[in-house]
């Protein structure tokens, strides 16, 4: 059941839904195999402020792009090409990373996808992306802690806990299970005897804080080597430029790649709210996209032999309009991509019911429309990296979403 | 989130008045007597005149800009810095490097012009700073941290913000933090650092005189989050429509450029060729079109919708109470909201007069901006009171100082802050704060007179057994007693 988009036709979308439920049955997880050794690792990336997916990867492919979305449209032709994909899409040329790893079968695409979020505020947009509630509330834990959660007790996955990179908790790994936490900083520390002392008080008094503490310090001490002595981890601010996107790659992918390190992680980067001077082969959503590039690498190379197994995803709240805005940019629209790399992805792909971009298809006249559910794509992913069955993933991962099957096949 | 053990009883009320509606207590201030009439001692600050503006008349506040002069300052620096590069890319003959301002390349070719935008911030982040650490108790502060927060901008957006966004905070949020809403908000809607910000200074009426001429036309951005963060909330009841129809009745707002042609450069002008003709609707009422009134017009009934009462009145009662506050104490704040018109003096009454303000725990973490404020107050101000360390620690415990990553500010909520890496860095923090420390004096009085009498046997303990005073300092800067409000 490859969904493999070359040539859009309209039987894709009647394919995807015949062929969630045929293979329902005939579904076995990955994780299965314990006897080959695979060690899998999730690593999601949390791009906040609405990623525009027709920039990111653009269907040059269809005749009405260029028209709307104007001078940032991506194209084959001209000083800053975009790098093709397929014969009909073509990947930012600020992305060259993730364009050769296309090429090797380790990245996909998942485009002209949506949560089941249809209105177009940032941050309860967000909050259903990250928690995995059908809707809006004031969410507290995240579906990637839920699924650590949900792993059975004592399994290696759920005993070493998640990793949330940056100086706040991203909400897609908030919850019960444990999480370390790290980010890409430096400040002189003080010895051991003074943290002794306050998480012996902490544990008296307060264990909530005597908790975050010690996984704070664990993390600190994991991450320093030779590389992250704050020599070269340059002190870092918010994660909305391409410096620090690298740099919090570099240290996740340190603390992952030891073999007692976490296997999941969540990372959350800022900036994405492209509504004045967007930019398209170069600009400012390249810039950002090169950092997400760079983020791609920094995990191939720093999880090394641990690469194979890995898949990374990284998720938006929504897409933009399809047509730009009055002032060169987009606005918040609907469907986007979801973008996989890892060595364990099946990749070469891009996985799309493309809904096409005539006014009469576009969402509401205005957004590229979701036709596919990137609950779908993630619970695929929690499938076949741990194993986890649909009916934990419909009901406890991201509550009330039983209609919305696994995507299938996305790991190799 | 379970209660932390320390904070499981009815909270004493000198804390209450210090931690959750002040900025902490400093060196000298009298716990017992505070503790004696609390509510008094808060309303004693709401009493005194002009208590939140930071004053011009002050000499240290003497360099202080205006917005429009700061970001004509800024806009003649970008023209030096152009100048500048221009040269110097005639001279080598190499093309610069991709305008980012992060970027290595950039920072290798740094210009010799004074970068007027960073000394403007840091000045306005001094006299921010000043204000904080002088206040007593700091509850006005701690409204005027709260609405600036509510309407933020970021000074990562561009150089004008950066330039503007402390100009910002004096002219359009402390005025009227004990004032009325709708006066603040139609302040904050028509400043150039908002409209810059949110991006309205570009967004053009697709049928005016600019946008047929020029095919440019709206930008929704301003619009949408005036309705979803500044007034009614999400999930309110407006539509899209609403949100377009609004956009277009803001075109026109925007800043004068360099060029003078609409007005002095970089102050707030409506630009009627930019606006949009024709009257609009929001929220089933229609707005004959009247060029700036129009869109103030939108503002004025949206400031006292029923909506934006429950809206600020969960935000305040979450920021001052607890992550999921009270309902009746919610309920109750929007009545007054909504009876007195929105008038923040009364609002910020209703909340010392709060019977849940007394007696809920004190389980809440300080943010950031709240604890690096609370421990130079403890530590004293002399001791590395330049703004440069405090600014960095807030970048580092990702609460940079006007500079938060979205529209909606930073979280208010315990969970945001609780986590494993914000705990480190304040473990870092405490412990340059302790070195730092000129004369450190005995940390046991220091823990009498910061936190006071009802400080846990365990805290006592840990500081007086602590083997240095500097450790003894920094273990009462991580003490749960000083890291909760």
């Amino acid at each position: 059941m490859s969904l493999l988009c070359e040539t859009p036709t309209l039987s894709r979308r009647a394919m995807l839904m015949t062929g969630g439920a045929l293979f329902a049955w005939a579904y076995l997880p990955r994780f299965a195999r314990a006897a080959d050794k695979r060690d899998p690792r999730l690593i999601v990336i949390v791009l906040r402020g609405a990623l525009d997916g027709l920039s990111t990867v653009g269907p040059v492919g269809d005749a009405d792009y260029a028209g709307l979305h104007g001078d940032i449209a991506l194209s084959l032709s001209g000083a800053n090409p975009a790098l093709p994909l397929d014969g009909f899409f073509a990947v930012n040329p600020a992305m060259p990373v993730f364009a050769r790893l296309f090429k090797a079968g380790q990245a996909a695409v998942v485009h002209a996808a949506a949560t089941g979020y249809r209105d177009r505020s940032h941050f309860d947009g967000q909050d259903v992306l990250e928690s995995g509630l059908p809707g809006p509330g004031n969410p507290t834990t995240g579906w990637l802690n839920r699924g650590l959660a949900s792993l059975p007790a004592g399994e290696r996955v759920a005993k070493l806990g998640g990793l949330a990179v940056g100086p706040s908790t991203p909400l897609v790994i908030r919850g019960a299970a444990p999480v370390l936490g790290w980010a890409p900083q430096a400040l002189p520390t003080p010895g051991d005897a003074l943290a002794e002392r306050v998480l012996d008080l902490y544990n008296h008094r307060d264990p909530i804080l005597a908790a975050a503490l010690q996984k704070g310090l664990d993390a600190d001490r994991m991450a320093m080597g030779d590389q992250l002595d704050g020599k070269t981890m340059k002190p870092k601010g918010g994660l909305d430029n391409a410096v620090g996107m690298r740099q919090s790659a570099q240290g996740a992918a340190r603390l992952m790649a030891a073999d007692d390190g976490p296997r999941i992680a969540a990372l959350a980067f800022d900036g994405w709210d492209t509504h004045v001077n967007e930019g398209g082969a170069t600009g400012r959503l390249a810039n950002l996209l090169g950092g997400l590039d760079g983020a791609f690498e920094e995990f191939e190379k720093g999880l090394g032999a641990r690469w194979k197994d890995t898949a990374v995803v990284a998720i938006t709240e929504f897409g933009r309009t399809a047509r730009i805005n009055g002032t060169v940019g987009t606005d918040h629209g609907t469907g986007t991509v979801v973008l996989l790399a890892g060595g364990a992805i099946k990749g070469g792909r891009v996985i799309a019911d493309w809904p096409g971009l005539k006014p009469a298809q576009l969402y509401e006249g205005r957004d590229l429309a979701p036709t596919s559910d990137v609950r779908a794509v993630l619970k695929g992913l929690l499938a076949d990296q741990f194993g986890l069955s649909a009916a934990v993933l419909g009901d406890k991962v991201f509550p009330d979403s039983a209609g919305v099957k696994p995507m299938r096949d996305l790991v190799a | 989130m379970a209660a932390p053990v320390s904070n499981s009883v009815r909270p004493d009320p000198a804390l209450v008045a210090l931690h959750r509606f002040g900025l902490g207590a400093r060196p000298g201030d009298e716990l017992g007597k505070i503790a004696a009439d609390p509510r008094g001692y808060l309303r004693a600050e709401l009493k005194q005149q002009d208590i939140a503006l930071i004053s011009p008349d002050d000499p240290r506040n003497a360099g202080l800009l205006d917005s429009t002069a700061a970001i004509q300052a800024s806009m003649a620096a970008a023209m030096e810095r152009k100048a500048a590069r221009d040269e110097k890319a005639a001279a080598t003959m190499q093309p610069m490097a991709a305008d980012d301002p992060a970027g290595p390349a950039n920072a290798k070719a740094k210009p010799a012009v004074p970068r007027v935008g960073a000394d403007i911030y840091r000045d306005e982040a001094q006299a921010r700073f000043d204000k904080a650490l002088a206040a007593a108790p700091g509850f006005v502060e701690r409204l005027v941290g709260f609405w600036s927060n509510h309407f933020c901008v970021s000074v990562a957006k561009a150089p004008v913000v950066r330039a503007s966004a402390g100009a910002f905070e004096r002219e359009a949020i402390r005025p009227f933090v004990l004032g009325r809403f709708a006066d603040m908000l139609l302040a904050v809607e028509h400043h150039p650092a908002m409209l810059f910000y949110l991006d309205n200074q570009q967004s053009i009426g697709p049928d005016s005189r600019a946008g047929k001429r020029r095919g440019r036309g709206l930008n929704e951005n301003l619009a949408r989050e005036i309705l979803e963060l500044h007034t009614l909330g999400v999930g309110s009841g407006y539509a899209q429509t609403d949100v377009t129809s609004f956009a277009a009745m803001l075109t026109g707002w925007t800043m004068a450029g360099r060029e003078g042609r609409l007005g002095e450069p970089g102050s707030f002008v409506f630009n009627a060729n930019a606006h949009q003709p024709g009257k609009a609707a929001l929220l089933g009422k229609t707005y004959p079109d009247g060029g700036m009134g129009q869109a103030e017009a939108a503002l004025n009934d949206v400031a006292r919708h029923p909506a934006t009462a429950r809206h600020i009145a969960t935000k305040l009662a979450r920021h001052f109470i607890a992550d999921d506050p009270p309902p009746e104490a919610v309920a109750r704040l929007a009545s007054v909201f909504t009876k007195t018109d929105g008038d923040l003096r009364s609002i910020a009454l209703t909340l010392i007069d709060m019977p849940e303000a007394w007696s809920t725990p004190l389980t809440k973490l300080r943010s950031p901006l709240d604890y690096v404020v609370a421990l130079r107050r403890a530590v004293g101000a002399t001791a590395g009171n330049e703004p440069q360390r405090s600014l960095r620690w807030l970048s580092v415990l990702g609460e940079p100082l006007w500079q938060s990553p979205g529209p909606n500010g930073f979280s208010d909520s315990t969970d945001a802050w609780a986590s494993a890496e914000g705990l480190k860095t304040r473990l870092d923090i405490a412990w340059q704060a302790a070195k730092q420390a000129d004369d450190i004096g005995d940390p046991d009085e220091m823990l009498a007179s910061l936190i006071g009498a009802s400080v846990s046997a365990e805290t006592r303990q840990a500081i007086s057994r602590a083997e240095s005073k500097q450790q003894g300092l920094a273990l009462l800067l991580m003490a749960p007693e000083f890291q909760r409000r």
